[in-house]
């Protein structure tokens, strides 16, 4: 049951990827969409043994390395941590993949499309049951590939192309850091399994190590090694520059693998490695911070996007931002919740977008939008209810989890606590407004697309706007993003919490939490009120008053600001003048200056040229290698004969 | 075991299938025809007998095993001796197969001189699997040597334009290595009184005399590695020679260099060798960044290839002298280091191997190497775009495939030795995925515009033929590495260990009494 869970999607790929001829992509759609609701069917049935019965187990598989004291093993390890993230993934997936094939419907190489899409989530799957460092990555890598192949799956697109190879590397350069990790970690533990490492923590917590040459924490340096990583994998402030350009994929990408899975992964390690950040303070206080930063800063950004589904990807790293502050003031509970209900309202918004550009034919530009609310109603509604529930307004999922993500941070009573707390407040008020603003850009005011494009939604039936395949399957997403809230909020956060969830976290999280229940109540109302302004600005701005222009007067009263949103804070530019264009060019200058014109001007050719002379000198008979070959022979010869002379003679 | 020598008959069949071919008359036509055949079934027979030496080998027993000698000059005392260990087996059945590979992917791209070539194709295989299994120091250097003269032929009448210059620059490298190393052996031969290569591993060269031997051995290694600087005739020897001689040069020449320093500079120079480790670090460190970051350069597809492959035996370099654990107070040692060595010398076998073979099929059909010739592949070839991706990824080290396994020991081993070195030598993940990944767009992805390329066919069953094992290999050693990693463990274990006690016993590093003396653990 355990294994079938996991290995399903993997037969799923394995048939779709290499047996896609013969069976179509018919065929290869219901392989793939059977065996991953199959998977999902069996999640739930863990998620009631492991998580609710309290029953955590190890499947152990095979040896995968042992060299020395290294032994590492293929495993499957179920706690409650583990059976929640599984739950989510495979029920994600299995939406995802259901409502792809009203999605994909005209694409060329769906076998293909649902092979990745499979393989990918088996690569999450053996990333979250993984019982050690080494198939953790395993599974971390693994997603990243299937990452790259998503996002360049259009590979005639060439910004798709330049996106997946982005998204490929940036996170390599997460996954340096993580690599360094598990070989820090094991040099110092001696093993990589978490048992024995965080059985080991206490011993170590304090010491120091060599690292480049300095004497440093041992704890602190690990966990930031590792968190690096995260900070590729979740898109982070520094290493988030992929996400928005991994838009160019297909939408059920992007909404399961860069909005749902995948990006949270970062969240998952530093909750399942806690005992680990626990022992590093600073580490800690370095997650907290990046999550605020990234919060804020992604939220800024997306104020002024105007492709659709950008807006979205720069507000899932802001969220990812919340959850790592959260797992950095120590509520990884909290944090986990908030992954669990952002996993399904923004899995939601994504779908909607892209029903929303399956209706425009493939329009993404929210300015050639506009009115079409009356055209696609159940679009219209989901993207409301998601909205409702990223805003965090009462009822919906995200008014639970983001409000304890906030009353988490407040809680700590530290300063990196109210940092990341009025940041927090801050990136609420504007992701209420940049929600609406896609809300009424989008549905609302004139139609200001092509109008062909909009004589085709005119005539279009209901059906073909909006295929049943298509938003059917979102009603699960649809029905998460209103009650996933309220139904998990007693078992995540409230009073079943340590029972449910066993020895997943450390035993701190009880104070925390309880910190969190008990904050003032301006505390708890802030994020409510900020998001209610957000909302009413932006009617106004967008809906009320939209004759007005006030963005657009605000945009030209400072346009170093505006810009300077429009251009995500110039990261890529940065990073293209700082690392990769002098990356090229500093390899065509090793390889001119250095290769040919030094070692080889000194060395080989040098030589042969000096040899050349002589020989034309000594000899003037013979050039060409046969010569020079019984020339070293006799060099040889002559070396050994001397040799001997000379050790006979002493 | 058995009492017949089954290293002696592996490494000599395919010698007598080369004599075969010799015997074969006819038109031109059949002789190729039939020269291809006998080729192919020797060295599938070699293959066999090999994966049967593989069988009856003992994984627990740390020395040499099927050790077989033979006076060759009662009167100089030279014999030849031949046995494997774990370090050495399965070199030997790399090299089985990838020659049988090599045939069949030069089925019909060669066209000229057949004969000759399957015939200069199977003596280089005696001579490669003579290296890995020779026990006698002279024995060793004639084939370690004489490896080189098939080689030369190869590149030199089937090679490409400018094959005479790369083959010159190539034995330009070589012949200095060469001289200073015959010179260490004679003296190796002269002070130990024995050419017999367990014989001078036991017997403790004094520190002086180490140092010099290990100078006049790397000379020659280093460059077979190759490292920095002495790398440059790798790209030319790549670029001018044809398909399968890029395969032999990357999959098993290349790998001669890391072997000899685990037969010869480890166990019988430790002390040098500990002594010049910052030094191999320090050059491998380099190669990795440098030559990583001049692959990105390239525009050449068999010249990135081998400035990638500079890259990787940048981390073969640092795994074999990363065993002693720093900072640590009773002179802790480690095998991941030596063990991920070894392993990415196999997998970097395959998967270069696997990545010429690769070039080799575009080559075949475009005649080009330049990747702006390319572009857009995928929707003309869509099983060769599968099969690329798969060594593409494996090149850049994605866990699940072989190329993961061997930089991850590597960078434990390293780690716990210098942590600067593995910080360095991690970036190598950064530079090498860009570079790789970068090559694959350009040839793969994209709108299909080239007009040669219009009617370009995909893979053949032949070359499917070609790739099918490499493919189950590169999975197979990524998913279950420890059917390769068992057979090292007892033989690297007593390297180490044999290391660890020659460096007490020198007091060159600090060593508890009670331990000194526990060597067989």
């Amino acid at each position: 049951m355990f294994t079938a869970a996991i290995f399903l999607p993997l037969l799923g790929a394995i048939i779709a990827g290499l047996l896609g001829r013969w069976i179509g992509a018919r065929g290869a759609q219901w392989v793939t969409c059977i065996l991953l609701v199959v998977s999902a069917l069996l999640s739930v049935w863990i998620f009631i043994d492991v998580a609710l019965g309290g029953n955590t187990r190890t499947v152990e598989l095979f040896t995968w390395i042992d060299s020395g004291d290294l032994e590492v093993s293929w495993a499957l390890y179920f706690d409650t941590l583990t059976a929640v993230m599984v739950s989510v993934v495979t029920i994600v997936s299995a939406v995802v993949h259901i409502y792809s094939v009203g999605y994909m419907h005209e694409d060329p190489h769906k076998a293909r499309f649902f092979s990745y899409l499979s393989l990918f989530t088996f690569a999450m799957l053996m990333l979250v049951t993984a019982d050690n460092l080494l198939q953790m990555f395993f599974g971390w890598e693994g997603v990243g590939v299937c990452s790259y192949l998503l996002i360049g799956f259009w590979y005639h697109k060439p910004e798709a192309n330049a996106a997946a190879i982005k998204a490929f590397l940036v996170n390599r350069i997460g996954d340096f850091g993580f690599a360094l990790g598990i070989v820090g970690t094991f040099l110092v533990f001696d093993s990589i399994l978490y048992e024995t490492i965080f059985a080991g923590v206490p011993g170590k917590t304090g010491a120091a190590f060599e690292f480049l040459g300095m004497q440093v924490d041992i704890m602190t340096t690990l966990a930031i090694l590792l968190f690096i990583g995260a900070m590729g994998k979740s898109a982070q402030l520094g290493l988030h520059t992929w996400l928005p350009d991994a838009m160019e994929g297909p939408t059920p990408v992007s909404a399961l693998i860069h909005a749902a899975t995948m990006v949270t992964a970062g969240v998952f390690m530093v909750c399942r490695l806690s005992p680990m950040f626990e022992a590093a303070p600073i580490a800690l206080n370095m997650v907290a911070i990046v999550g605020a930063s990234t919060a804020i800063f992604a939220a800024t950004v997306a104020l002024t996007q105007n492709d659709i589904k950008r807006v979205i990807a720069y507000s899932t790293c802001s969220q990812l931002g919340y959850m790592f502050f959260a797992a950095g003031v120590g509520a990884y509970p909290v944090a986990i919740f908030h992954l669990m209900t952002h996993a399904f309202f923004k899995a939601l918004l994504f779908l909607g977008s892209g029903m929303v550009i399956h209706a425009m034919h493939h329009e993404q530009d929210m300015r050639k939008m506009g009115g079409i609310w009356k055209k696609i109603p159940i679009t219209y509604v989901f993207m409301w209810v998601g909205s409702l529930a990223l805003a965090g307004v009462p009822i919906f999922a995200g008014y639970y989890s983001k409000d304890m993500v906030l009353e988490s941070a407040f809680g700590a009573h530290t300063p990196v606590g109210m940092y990341a707390f009025w940041l927090g407040i801050g990136a609420a008020l504007l992701t209420a407004f940049y929600s609406w603003r896609l809300i009424y850009m989008t549905f609302h005011g004139q139609f200001r697309g092509d109008p062909h494009t909009m004589e085709h939604l005119e005539h279009a039936s209901a059906m073909e706007r909006e295929p049943v395949a298509m938003w059917a399957p979102l009603l699960i997403l649809f029905a998460g993003a209103i009650l996933a809230g309220l139904l998990a909020y007693p078992l995540f956060v409230g009073d079943g919490m340590m029972a449910f969830w066993g020895k997943s976290f450390p035993p701190r999280i009880a104070e925390v939490i309880e910190a969190a229940h008990h904050t003032p109540a301006w505390v708890k109302l802030s994020p409510l009120v900020v998001g209610a302004v957000g909302i009413l600005l932006a009617t106004l701005f967008y809906l009320v008053a939209a004759r007005a222009d006030i963005p657009g007067r605000i945009a030209r009263a400072v346009p170093w600001l505006y810009n300077f949103s429009l251009n995500k804070w110039y990261f890529d530019e940065l990073y293209d003048a700082v690392f990769v264009r002098p990356a090229k060019r500093i390899g065509y200058f090793l390889w001119k200056k250095g290769d040919n014109a030094t070692i080889d001007g000194f060395g080989p050719d040098g030589v042969s040229a000096a040899v050349k002379r002589a020989a034309r000198r000594v000899a003037g008979l013979q050039t060409g290698y046969v010569y020079h070959y019984a020339f070293a022979i006799m060099i040889g010869v002559a070396a050994i004969v001397s040799w001997y002379i000379f050790e006979r003679a002493v | 075991m058995s009492s017949w020598d089954i290293l002696t008959l592996t490494a000599g069949l395919p010698l007598l299938g080369a004599l075969c071919i010799l015997f074969i008359r006819g038109d031109e036509k059949v002789v190729a025809q039939n020269a291809r055949s006998v080729a192919m079934w020797t060295s599938l027979i070699t293959f066999a007998l090999s994966l049967a030496i593989w069988w009856n080998f003992e994984t627990s027993t740390p020395g040499f095993q099927f050790v077989h000698t033979y006076e060759w000059f009662p009167a100089l005392g030279i014999r030849f001796k031949v046995g494997v260990d774990g370090i050495s087996m399965l070199f030997v059945i790399l090299t089985t197969l990838l020659t049988p590979i090599c045939i069949l992917s030069a089925w019909e791209a060669v066209k000229t001189r057949v004969r000759e070539y399957m015939l200069a194709f199977l003596v280089l295989e005696t001579l490669m699997i003579g290296t890995f299994i020779a026990l006698d120091l002279f024995t060793f250097y004639i084939f370690f040597e004489g490896v080189l003269i098939p080689m030369f032929i190869i590149i030199g009448v089937w090679g490409g334009p400018r094959r005479v210059y790369s083959a010159f620059k190539f034995f330009l490298y070589t012949l200095l290595g060469s001289v200073l190393m015959l010179v260490a052996m004679l003296a190796m031969a002269v002070t130990a009184n024995t050419t017999d290569i367990p014989g001078l591993m036991a017997f403790g060269f004094s520190p002086e005399m180490q140092t010099w031997l290990w100078l006049a051995f790397f000379a020659s290694f280093a460059v077979k590695v190759p490292m920095w600087p002495v790398h440059t005739w790798l790209p030319d020897a790549h670029v001018e020679a044809p398909t399968a001689g890029s395969v032999i040069l990357a999959g098993v020449l290349l790998k001669f260099g890391g072997y000899g320093f685990l037969r010869f500079s480890l166990p019988m120079m430790p002390i040098a060798s500990e002594y010049f480790a910052p030094l191999v670090f320090g050059l491998s460190c380099v190669a990795i960044v440098y030559t990583s970051l001049v692959a990105l350069a390239q525009s050449d597809m068999k010249k990135l290839i081998a400035y990638s492959s500079v890259a990787h035996m940048g981390f073969v370099t640092i795994g074999i002298f990363s065993v002693l654990v720093s900072g640590s107070a009773d002179a802790r040692t480690n095998v991941q280091g030596i063990e991920g060595a070894i392993f990415q010398m196999l997998s970097h076998g395959v998967d270069s191997a696997a990545l010429f073979l690769i070039v080799g099929v575009v080559y075949d059909r475009v005649h080009s190497r330049e990747i702006d010739s390319y572009g857009g592949l995928v929707q003309r070839m869509p099983i060769y775009a599968g099969v690329f991706m798969l060594f593409m990824l494996a090149s850049v080290g994605l866990p699940g495939t072989s190329g993961f396994v061997g930089e991850f020991l590597v960078l434990a081993g390293a780690f716990q030795t210098n942590t600067l070195v593995a910080f360095i030598a991690a970036t190598g993940l950064i530079l090498g995925a860009a570079y790789m990944l970068w090559l694959y767009r350009r040839v793969i992805f994209g709108e299909l515009t080239k007009k040669s390329l219009m009617t370009i066919r995909d893979l053949s069953p032949r070359e499917i033929v070609v790739f099918a094992p490499l493919i189950i290999i590169v999975i197979w050693m990524g998913i279950y590495p420890s059917s390769f990693l068992d057979v090292m463990h007892a033989s690297v274990e007593n390297l180490v260990n044999n290391y660890r006690s020659a460096l007490c016993t020198a007091k060159v590093i600090v060593c508890p009494q009670s331990t000194a003396s526990v060597l067989t653990e």
